[in-house]
């Protein structure tokens, strides 16, 4: 199976055409077989190709051609290591379960067969991202998922916000992608190659080729593809400042924002960090700026969470601030912790964002928790499924976000880095705390909705809830792989950790420093972490719990009123781009277009055009149609000729 | 005795002369024809009387070659007067601009 590991890609993109080209006219069964089928069947190859893989573990690549131009080849190969196993499971697990959910929350919509075709596009532009085998690849898949991306979020194309909202993902990923597409560059005019292969390998066995002179930027080489590479991260995985797409990118369907806004394509940048290893390894200090960037942004968009009304802008600050969390582990040099909670925000993120599409699909359409409450009697299995999600997230022992949090955790205070790690037990806290209030506003206390959607309300069919319970299953297992140490009873059951270890790359004179924490400490750092996800619950509990619903956010209102707007208004980070960036890069576009392009080009072409018609204005009255004139002129020419030649 | 050559010309000169002015203030067809031809006898007659000057017969020959093609275009002209006069019942060159803007 892993001879066809090719087939995986080709699989998804032959379903997308399929659909893309004759799903307007097909039936919507047919319509269904395909876009599920083929992400089904592209999961059972990938499966197959992962069991052949775990046999060995050696990394396995396939080249198909070599793409040349100029003195630069690029092989366009797939690369199956430690690393890409582990995105492959997520992705095609993840992202298969999602289609099933589609086919009944999509169900009523128009744009039916669109929805899928982009949806498979989507997973053969993220396959690509992962499996490449050099960075082009990745780069290609990397705008391949920005492009279905912006597709999905305007999916509701004659809404007025979708298409506002795909923009501006589409235009903050650029900014990103720019840097990304910089760092490639400074990587072929070093080694003249983009393969992992080729690059790595030599970088951990001569750093010095990385880490010597400056650069650019007063920076050593490895420092400045590092900080390239970490701002194209940053912009695809909504990072500060580049965040500011992702909670608008909320205006598509929920199974979108659940696939690409936060189990896959968001998580991209962490992927690229843990694969650049070698690099962020040699430039430390850019490794450091990667770890305070990720607290930032995981404790900032926490607090903005706390004050949100959307139940699905709760769970898009929750990705952001998740998304945070991965970037402290890369910055930290746990990478193999970064993928972790990568894999296991996966799991619990996604169930999450499908457990809010199933309240939304009740409610018909709403998603404002202030118009919900009491949803639990109606919808008992994603009641049920929206709490283990939030147990998850909010790190409770035994599911999964407990394991891979608690390594996160683990790394900052195995680096004594304790301002990173204070952060991340705070933000721990906050997020137990929104997650739990976002669930007792939706499903306990009363209802608050009109009488209309309250008869209304159902249980989803099993087509949805049967995803939910198997991402549920994800979210209380995944973790059971990367058992930590402490709890290991002696034996090592941290599987995960030991499996992704060979692909960090060991530079050549980079010391390894054993951070050996006492057990004692260990324990404590521990019962810190639970204490901050049981106290998170407790305090929803007593604010949020039972009747109480909406009485105690008022309170907040009433008694921080400019607190509340603040994080209400979300820090006004939307409108402060807009006053410094937007608007005079749009007046500067303004200039361009009528001063420059109107004005200079324009005017120098009309002016040209202009003259030329006043000269045939003017000398037209040469042509006046008599024969006798004409003579005349000739006679005349005729004269000036004679004249010329004799003299 | 002999006739110079000069006079030849400036007979030449004078039929020539009189057949521009003839071909540019005439406002009849006809007359502006007939102008032409008096033009191209004038180069007739200069060929001519080069030929003898000279004592070659490549002027006479020339001659014959501009009396073929002044018959040839009499004929064409005449003609399309023939079709204009049928058309607009007037030969008048200042009512006839139909190449005007």
């Amino acid at each position: 199976m892993l001879d066809l590991l090719w087939l995986i890609p080709v699989l998804t993109f032959t379903g997308a055409t399929l659909n893309g080209l004759f799903g307007a006219k097909l039936p919507k069964s047919v319509v269904t077989a395909i876009g599920v089928g083929f992400p089904g069947a592209a999961l059972l190859v990938a499966l197959g190709a992962l069991w052949q893989f775990a046999g060995t573990a050696e990394a396995f690549s396939q080249t198909y051609w070599n793409w040349t131009a100029g003195s630069l080849t690029i092989p366009v190969a797939f690369l199956l290591d430690r690393l890409s196993a582990v995105m492959l499971f997520v992705v095609t697990f993840v992202g298969f379960w999602i289609h099933v959910y589609s086919v009944g929350y999509m169900s009523h919509e128009s744009g039916y067969w669109r929805y899928f075709a982009y949806l498979n596009l989507f997973m053969t532009a993220m396959l690509l991202l992962i499996l490449g085998d050099n960075y082009l690849i990745m780069f290609v898949g990397w705008e391949g998922v920005g492009l279905c991306s912006y597709l999905l979020i305007g999916f509701y194309y004659d809404q007025v916000f979708p298409p506002y909202a795909g923009k501006k993902a589409f235009i903050v990923n650029r900014i990103g992608d720019f840097a990304f597409l910089v760092g490639m560059f400074a990587l072929i005019a070093t080694f003249g190659s983009l393969r992992y292969a080729d690059i790595f390998p030599q970088i951990a066995a001569n750093p010095g080729l990385v880490t010597g002179s400056d650069y650019a930027f007063g920076l050593p080489l490895a420092g400045f593809i590092a900080l390239c590479f970490f701002v194209g991260a940053m912009g695809k995985s909504a990072q500060i400042p580049l965040y500011v797409w992702l909670p608008d990118a909320m205006a598509g369907p929920t199974p979108v924002s659940a696939l690409i806004h936060a189990a896959t394509m968001v998580t991209a940048g962490v992927y690229m960090i843990a694969r650049t290893n070698v690099i962020y390894q040699l430039a430390p200090g850019i490794s450091q700026f990667v770890a305070v960037i990720g607290a930032a942004t995981a404790i900032f968009a926490a607090t903005i969470a706390i004050a949100q009304n959307d139940i699905k802008k709760v769970l898009a600050y929750s990705t952001v601030s998740q998304l945070g969390y991965m970037f402290m582990a890369a910055g930290l040099g746990a990478y193999s912790a970064a993928i972790f909670h990568l894999g296991t925000h996966a799991f619990f993120k996604a169930l999450l964002f499908l457990g809010s599409g199933s309240v939304i699909h009740a409610m018909g359409g709403e998603q404002d928790m202030r118009k919900m409450g009491g949803l639990g009697k109606h919808l008992p299995q994603t009641s049920k499924i929206y709490w283990i999600g939030c147990l998850a997230i909010a790190g409770i022992p035994g599911l999964a976000g407990f394991f891979s949090k608690d390594e996160i955790l683990h790394a900052a205070a195995a680096e004594h880095q304790w301002a990173l790690y204070a952060v991340g037990l705070i933000t721990a806290l906050l997020t137990a705390v929104y997650m739990f209030r976002s669930h007792f506003l939706t499903f306990a206390g009363k209802f608050r909705g009109t009488h209309e959607q309250e008869h209304h309300l159902h249980e989803s069919p099993p087509v949805m809830t049967i995803p939910l319970w198997v991402l549920a299953a994800g979210a209380i297992g995944a973790g059971w792989i990367g058992i930590p140490e402490l709890l290991s009873f002696g034996a090592d059951l941290n599987n995960f950790h030991d499996i992704l270890e060979p692909i960090v790359l060991q530079p050549a004179g980079l010391a390894v420093e054993e951070h050996h924490m006492s057990g004692a400490l260990q324990w404590v750092l521990l019962l810190l972490a639970t204490a901050a996800g049981v106290g998170g619950w407790f305090i929803a509990r007593s604010i949020y719990g039972r009747e109480r619903g909406l009485a105690a956010d008022r309170t907040f209102e009433q008694r921080w009123p400019a607190v509340h707007r603040l994080l209400e208004n979300k820090y006004y980070v939307d409108e402060i781009y807009d006053r410094f960036i937007v608007r005079p890069l749009a007046a500067l576009s303004y200039f361009f277009w009528k001063g420059i392009d109107m004005l200079v080009i324009d005017g120098a072409v009309n002016t040209g055009a202009s003259t030329v018609e006043v000269a045939g204005e003017v000398g037209r009255f040469s042509t006046t149609g008599n024969v006798r004139n004409y003579a005349l002129y000739f006679f005349a020419g005729v004269i000036v000729l004679f004249v010329w030649l004799i003299l | 005795m002999t006739v110079p050559v000069s006079w030849y010309l400036m007979l030449a000169a004078a039929l020539f002369a009189i057949g521009t002015i003839g071909a540019l203030t005439r406002r009849n067809g006809i007359s502006i024809f007939l102008s032409i031809e008096v033009m191209l006898n004038a180069a007739n007659l200069t060929l001519i009387a080069y030929s003898r000057q000279l004592d070659s017969h490549t002027g006479q020959v020339v001659v014959f070659f501009v009396l073929a093609v002044a018959a040839a275009e009499a004929a064409v002209g005449l003609a399309l007067f023939i079709a204009v006069f049928r058309q607009r019942h007037t030969i008048d060159l200042n009512r006839i601009n139909l190449l005007r803007w």
